[in-house]
Order: structure tokens, then sequence, then C-alpha cells
């Protein structure tokens, strides 16, 4: 697909190139089918159409009504409007409100402006793997208690939570529960349902569509106000102009998922157990970061003592491997990953993190390339680094 | 191609010049911290010129650090080499920022360290052989260290893993 010719992309976690089956359906959205949802005429009542039946399509993934996905404009959006729709809808009832430390930063900085707004925030821990404590979240659940917020799979570690049992928890104590499967819609199996989600954050372009579509799962009767007031689109609850061609490629790459995810869920888990083993085989000191088994069958993550991550990163991208840290030379704010830290990571650690996501386009010689190349990158930066002569 | 980076910091990441501990050395700064991520040691070797005055006639680096780290070590260990230890103290922080090209605005920070580094070895070489300090040095020499206790007292706990490290 992508003909990015001899560049491997490893980074997946942090958007994905767009399906060419994808881009066959958007097309005709951009000038014959460009009407207005709202709008009376054919022009407007077709593009009408293919929002509700990509409403359909995008819901069946998770097993929802279509009328409960509401369509949003990126991941952060969805995730804000969850944690600030339901706090402002539900605050005379209480004003604490539940996530993990190991949240997306739109969830985390969403929290920390309500917090700003006078509701009550609790971080729960997680392991050293990444998981929260359930026993730790029903003591955490008081009487004022909304909602609870927890990331299904991490976008770092690619950790998986229980979400069964954490949505579990919250029916039995009546709070709302919304989970932020960014990382995991489309990648592995979810059914709200059985899972009790009220409200689910997924995003179009880590799954294959364009970005500028994403969407908030919200149960029927859940009480939620809107960040965005205007027109009434989205049942009210996403005032702007419906973003039809955006929205249908992130239907069709949801259909495609469906379809074909019990095969690439076996092939990707194949590559990356084996890019795990080969790492850790091939490399000293080298450590996996997150949990062994519950993770995303695309993720990888590493630490590698005596290497700082931003230079690996860029020597990667010298050989045409593209990468991703959480090492502090590679954020703007100069701190480590909040991820690593939560699991335990001392601050060295983070710094000598790479993480490695693999996706639809990785071929088995990819992680052999890797796996050939890693080790001699690792070995020079270490020569350079006073830590330890090799 | 990556565009992040200049070409001058570029080649030196990829081909970093004077690389390693330095045996009898006459001058060693340690510089950086953890907790930021990047930590250099530079060496020095001094000697003379004809004209009788002291040059570094030596440097070398050993660098735990991102790419402008690495880049902005091997970048000033080129530059020293042969100078007087009087011009060497005269390469300022803006000097090695033009050198090194385009820089990403919250990475200028990582790009200083090599001066300290340096100060810092000049200052050991001038202690170790009970010369008299420049003023100047001197209020370097206390400025780099005041700015390091007050990590160590902030991160007390990480430095003393990091030294933990080191001794390995």
């Amino acid at each position: 697909m992508p003909k990015t010719s001899k560049r491997i992309y490893l980074d997946y976690a942090a958007t994905t190139p767009v399906d060419s089956r994808v881009i066959k359906v958007m097309l005709s959205y951009f000038s014959e089918r460009f009407g207005n949802t709202m709008s009376l005429h054919s022009f407007g009542q077709e593009a009408k159409q293919a929002l509700e039946e990509s409403r359909e399509v995008v819901g069946s993934l998770i097993k929802t009504k279509p009328t409960e996905i509401i369509f949003t404009g990126s991941g952060t959006e969805s995730n804000n409007l969850a944690l600030k729709g339901i706090a402002f809808a539900n605050r005379k009832n209480g004003r604490h409100i539940i996530i993990s430390q190991i949240e997306h930063p739109s969830v985390l900085e969403a929290a920390k402006w309500l917090e700003s707004q006078g509701f009550k925030i609790t971080k729960l821990p997680v392991d050293r793997h990444g998981l929260i404590n359930l026993n730790n979240l029903k003591k955490a659940i008081k009487k004022d208690t909304i909602l609870v917020s927890i990331i299904h799979a991490n976008n770092e570690i690619g950790t998986i939570q229980r979400i069964s049992e954490i949505g579990k928890i919250c029916k039995g104590k009546g709070v709302y529960f919304h989970t932020d499967a960014t990382q995991s819609f489309g990648k592995v199996p979810i059914d709200v349902n059985k899972m009790n989600i009220d409200l689910l954050t997924a995003n179009s372009h880590k799954m294959y569509g364009p970005k500028g579509a994403a969407c908030l799962f919200v149960r029927e009767g859940t009480k939620i106000e809107p960040l965005l007031h205007g027109g009434g689109h989205e049942a009210g609850l996403r005032s702007s102009t419906v973003n039809v061609a955006a929205i249908a490629g992130f239907a069709e790459a949801a259909r495609i998922c469906k379809r074909e995810m019990k095969k690439e869920v076996k092939r990707l888990i194949k590559l990356r157990d084996k890019l795990i083993k080969g790492v850790l085989e091939k490399i000293e000191e080298s450590h996996l970061n997150g949990h062994p088994k519950k993770r995303l069958p695309n993720n990888t993550n590493f630490w590698f003592s005596f290497v700082e991550g931003e230079s690996l990163v860029i020597q990667l991208d010298l050989l045409g491997i593209s990468a991703s840290t959480g090492s502090a030379c590679s954020s703007a704010k100069l701190e480590p990953s909040h991820v690593l830290l939560a699991i335990g990571s001392k601050p060295h650690q983070a710094h000598g993190s790479l993480r490695l996501t693999l996706g639809r386009w990785t071929k088995e010689k990819d992680i052999d390339y890797v796996l050939k190349v890693l080790p001699g990158i690792i070995g020079r930066l270490r020569k350079i680094s006073p830590f330890k002569k090799r | 191609m990556n565009t992040l980076y200049s070409k001058e910091i570029m080649k030196h990441f990829r081909h970093p010049r004077n690389v390693g501990k330095m045996k009898n050395y006459d001058g060693l700064g340690k510089i950086g911290n953890l907790l930021c991520g990047d930590i250099l040691w530079l060496y020095i070797k001094v000697g003379k010129d004809k004209k009788g005055r002291e040059i570094i006639k030596k440097a070398s680096f050993s660098t735990f650090g991102c790419t402008i780290a690495i880049a902005n070590s091997s970048l000033i260990t080129t530059m020293i080499k042969g100078k007087t230890l009087g011009e060497a103290m005269k390469i300022t922080k803006e000097k090695l920022l033009k050198r090194l090209g385009k820089v990403p605005p919250f990475k200028i920070h990582c790009s200083l360290l090599a001066v300290d580094g340096l100060s810092e070895a000049i200052y050991d070489y001038f202690l170790k052989n009970k010369k008299e300090i420049p003023k100047e040095l001197q209020k370097r020499h206390e400025r780099i260290q005041k700015h390091l206790k007050i990590i160590e007292e902030r991160y007390k706990e990480y430095v003393s893993l990091e030294k933990k490290i080191l001794e390995k």
C-alpha cells in the first residue's frame, strides 16, 4: 500500500496510513456527494444517508445502537466531551471523577481543568505492568463519584485493562464508566454491553481511516452536556457541519477492521512476539515495558540501559525505521513519559525507552531488519555513553 | 531525510569525533544529570605550542543523551583542539548554537551542555595544577555547581541512583 519505499513505519500507535479502500470510498464525498446533512434537498439527503449508514457500521464494531454513536472531530474531542459533558450534566449528583495515572493527555488535562472548576479527581495508580488494582477502584468510588474513566489499552505500553471487571464494578456502584479505546478500537473485540461500558472513545486515524473523524459512544439514557452548541447536529451533542467524507472513511475503515480482525490479530501477535523475543535475546540489558500478555497485538515497548531514547529514534530514522520514545529529551516539556513513571520506571529507564508499534503493512522481513540493525545502533550509542564501556 | 535537525548536527551525530574516555587527561568536566537525560564527560589534554602558550592538545567526550547533546559534544571537541585555554574559554553558547544551525527551541538547553562541560574541564585543569583561576571561569564554575546542587536537592533519590549506575 503506502509507497514510502525503503522506510519501515513502526509507529502505528501515533497514526496510520489511510487504506486505499478507504480513500476510494471517501472520494465521492468531496465533489459529488458533498451536501450538508441538514439540507432538505437530495444533496443533503445523500449526505445524511451516508452519515447514518456510517453510524451503524461504526457502532456495529462494538455492538451499539446506531443512535448511540456521536461523531466528533478527534479522539481528544471525544475524551473532552465524555469528561466535561458528564461532569457538568451530573454535578448535582456529585463532583468526584476517577481516572488512572496512565490516561492519554486529553483525559488527564480535561480532568485537571475540571479540578479547577471545583471537581475532585482521583488518579488511580497502576502496577508495574500498567494495570489498575480493582480493589483500589472499588474503594475509590464514593457516594459523590459520577464518572470513572479508564483507558482501555494504553497508547505507550499497550497494556489492556480488565475492562469487563471495571465495567461490572461501575455498574454495581451506579457510576458512569467511560473508556478511551482509541488504541484498541478495531484491533481487539469490544462489546459495550457485555463489558458494561457507558461511554467509549474511538478514533479513525489509528485504524487506517482519515484524520479528523472520531466518535464517542454514549449509552442511551446517559446524562451528558455538549461542548459545542449550535445547529444541533449529532443529537444536539456536537453541533458542527458534519464532515461526511471523513466519517464515511472512518466507517469503511471500521468495516475492514471488523472483517479482517481475527486474522490480523493472529498475524500481528506472531510478529510482535518475534520482535519482543528477538530484542530481548539479542540485546544485553534490554527490558520489556508493559504487560507480557495483556497487551495490544501491535505494541512493543522496550527500555535499554545506558542509551537515551531520542538519539535512538533519530539513529533508527537514519536507517529508515520510524519509532517513538518516552524519553524526556523527546518531549517539549522535557519530562519523561508519565506512563513509564507510573509503572515505576526511574527517569533514566524512561529515557532509554523505545516504542515500536506494528500495523497492517508490517511484514516479517521488516521485523527481521529491525532485529538486524538495532543491536548495532544500541552498541554504538552505548560506546558513546559514559555509563558503560562495551 | 529527517529535517528536525540541521546538517551540522546530523553530521556530528552520525559520525561523532573524539569519542571515548581519555587516559592521563589533564582536565575533566562532568556535566548534566540523569533527570533531564543528558550527561557529558569532557576530557582535555593540555600541552604547549611553539610560543610556549598552553593549548588543548587533545579533547574527547562520553555522552549519554539526545541527538543534540551528542552532536555538540563532538563539535566542541573539534573546535577546541589546538586552541589556547583563553581562546577555548571564549567559545560561548551563542557561538556553539551558531555553528549547530537550526535547533528546535526546547532543545536549546541541551546545546549548552558542551560549553559548560568545557568550562568545567578547564577549571579542573587549573585547580589540579594549582594555577590561578580566572575570575570569569570561577564565576561559571560556581553557577554550574549551584545549579547541580539545586537539582541534587530536588531529586535526591535519582542523584544517588545516578551515582550507583556510574560506579558500576
